[in-house]
């Protein structure tokens, strides 16, 4: 490309060759020292945050933490027990509505839409859909669940949840399905399965590994997600009914409203809830990829 | 096929299996049809309810909402105006710090880490994306925020007091930490690990004979990326910065931790202002009425700006590994 020979070719003094090299040299270390020293500050963040969240939060774990529930405003002491049990049915609740979509779609479109534009089209989409601001998709589900149905509710966080992690789903499923052979599929079929079978039993099976990998990393995607929650599940001081219905109390929201308020023992609450929500989400994330290298 | 399995019985062998019979396979087939739907059901259910909940909005204010900067919740007036700069800016500044790092960070992975080290590096950068947007804001407004008024806008403001254009747009009236460039600088670490693995394995995929052939005319790294990568994969690098930017535009809880939330518009980047987003995220339960729509009326303006950001992202990127 650019790097062919200039179209005058003048031969450089003998003198001067030394300084080009010189130069470009020069030019050379200073990109390897500049590369490595922002990839070294970006490392450097990440275990400013992570060792802030330890020193912080810490003391903040207790035996009371997961007992007690949250406290209202101005009571002593307290715990996040059921905003960790909270999180735990939201999330799960999330990705039991996203698995099956999720899991079918990805199948749609590595098996059955190969080539067709439909399915080119919802790839595309989907791909918007994975990078869409979560902010959006807690307003849809707060238009179309929250206001209809009179209030905030567990369900509703839960679908939120749920349509934030389905494109996850589906990228994932599609992506792993693809590395499935072709005359494992072709086999199947020579037996006499039918397409259905072929995929449920052949092709799911050899990549089941990868297919646990996009739950976990939506389940990863969703565990800490905030704004979405804003606007469907919200939070309460209480545990949860059992019929969610109502808000349901949440790790993330309560760590966005203990975190600035002025009691002592929400602030520890909220650095006790940080440390355990991302510590999770980081061990989660970090056995999906095990399992993806493992299958590679 | 079925046709000829249907007559084939060993003798002797197994009861022949039962095959489903053709219903599971349409119903399966339908299913997954229905599910792969449902994508695209969800993005037009999304743009219509912002349309529509924000529609009151738009009626009553008209064009001016999108100029306007005014906010006043007691006389029910609306303009958008300030969060849009304030949208626009934050991402921007965000760009401006963060692809640059992004850049170095891909070169180093691609071309400078020993192989050994390359695993770990890359999964710790990847880790950056991991950490929830909240856990930033914390980070930001507790840790980051306090050394970034003592040591950057005290300084700072004492010396460009004074001076043209500089002076307005790094001074800080009142040295909290908070504003728009602290949003942009948290935001940047945000959307790191995005370009810079995006960028990763675009270099990646450049053939290494390309590369090669490079070193073997006694060209140096630097002459390799500089002349023989970017040009090569120019156009998905840009892909992934704009990928970067769709993040950075939607991003929420980080935000609203550290923007300062001010509803006025100030022409310094050290001064607080807010999003689209945090003013949302701010107002959205104790809203009623026609402040509602207005903030839904938002969300729609942020729909369109991220989605078009996005469109053009993934066709400049189309297919890379991403999450």
């Amino acid at each position: 490309m650019s790097l062919t020979t200039p179209s005058t070719v003048r031969p450089l003094p003998h003198a001067e060759w030394g300084r080009v090299r010189q130069s470009r040299r020069t030019a050379d270390k200073l990109m390897r020292i500049i590369a490595a020293g922002f990839t070294g500050l970006a490392i450097f963040v990440l275990f400013w945050i992570l060792g802030m969240l330890i020193v912080k939060g810490v003391g903040g774990l207790s035996v009371a933490t997961f007992t007690q529930i949250t406290p209202g405003p101005g009571s002593e002491g307290g715990g996040l027990a059921n905003a960790i049990v909270g999180s735990i049915v939201l999330t799960f609740l999330g990705i039991v509505v996203a698995t099956p979509i999720g899991v079918l779609a990805g199948t749609y479109l590595a098996e059955y839409g190969k080539g067709s534009k439909l399915a080119d089209l919802i790839r595309f989409i989907n791909d918007i859909l994975l990078s869409a601001p979560s902010i959006l998709i807690g307003l849809f589900v707060y238009v179309i669940m929250v206001e209809p149905l009179g209030g905030y509710s567990g369900w509703a966080g839960g679908v939120a949840l749920g349509i934030i992690a389905i494109p996850v789903i589906v990228r994932t499923t599609e992506d792993m399905l693809r590395l499935v052979p072709g005359p494992l599929r072709e086999a199947g079929s020579a037996l006499g399965a039918p397409p259905s079978v072929v995929i449920t039993s052949i092709t799911w099976r050899a990549a089941k590994s990868g297919m646990v990998t996009g739950i976990l990393l939506a389940l990863a995607r969703i565990a800490g997600e905030t704004a979405p929650l804003i606007f469907t599940a919200l939070n309460n001081n209480f545990w949860f009914s059992p019929s969610l219905s109502g808000g349901v109390s949440n790790l993330p929201v309560t760590i966005y409203q203990f975190a600035s308020a002025p009691y002592e023992n929400w602030q520890q609450l909220a650095w006790a809830g940080s440390l355990i929500i991302t510590m999770s989400i980081l061990v989660l994330s970090l056995i999906a990829r095990r399992i993806v290298r493992g299958s590679k | 096929m079925t046709a000829v399995t249907d007559h084939m019985t060993v003798p002797g062998a197994a009861p022949q299996r039962k095959t489903p019979k053709g219903t599971f396979d349409i119903i399966f087939r339908n299913a997954s049809f229905l599910s792969a739907l449902f994508v695209l059901v969800l993005l037009a259910g999304i743009m219509l309810s912002m349309i529509m909940g924000g529609w009151p909005a738009f009626r009553e204010m008209g064009l001016g909402f999108l100029t306007s900067s005014v906010w006043d919740t007691q006389n029910d007036q609306y303009g958008a105006w300030p969060a849009i700069v304030g949208t626009l800016s934050t991402a921007l500044l965000a760009l401006v710090i963060g692809v640059p790092l992004s850049l170095g960070i891909a070169v180093y992975l691609t071309q400078l880490a020993p192989p050994w080290f390359k695993q770990p590096v890359s999964t710790a950068i990847e880790l950056l994306a991991a950490v929830p947007s909240i856990i930033y804001g914390m980070w930001g407004l507790f840790v980051f925020v306090p050394l970034f008024a003592a040591y950057v806008q005290v300084p700072l403001s004492n010396i460009v007091e004074g001076l043209p254009i500089v002076g307005t747009v790094l001074y800080s009236r009142s040295p909290s930490g908070l504003g728009i460039l602290t949003a942009g600088i948290i935001l940047a670490f945000m959307i790191i690990p995005f370009i810079a693995s995006i960028t990763r394995d675009m270099l990646d995929q450049i053939p290494s004979v390309l590369r090669e052939s490079a070193y073997g005319i006694g060209a140096t790294t630097w002459e390799v990326v500089r002349h023989v990568l970017v040009p090569q994969a120019g156009v998905s690098i840009i892909g992934a910065i704009m990928l970067g930017l769709g993040r950075a535009l939607g991003e929420t809880m980080a935000v609203t931790f550290v923007v300062g939330n001010a509803n006025r518009l100030s022409a310094s980047i050290m001064d607080p202002g807010s999003t689209i987003a945090s003013r949302i995220a701010n107002e959205f339960n104790e809203a009623m009425g026609l402040q509602l729509n207005a903030l839904i009326a938002l969300g729609c303006i942020l729909f369109f700006v991220t989605f078009v950001v996005l469109v053009i992202a993934r066709i400049l990127v189309s297919r890379v590994k991403a999450y």
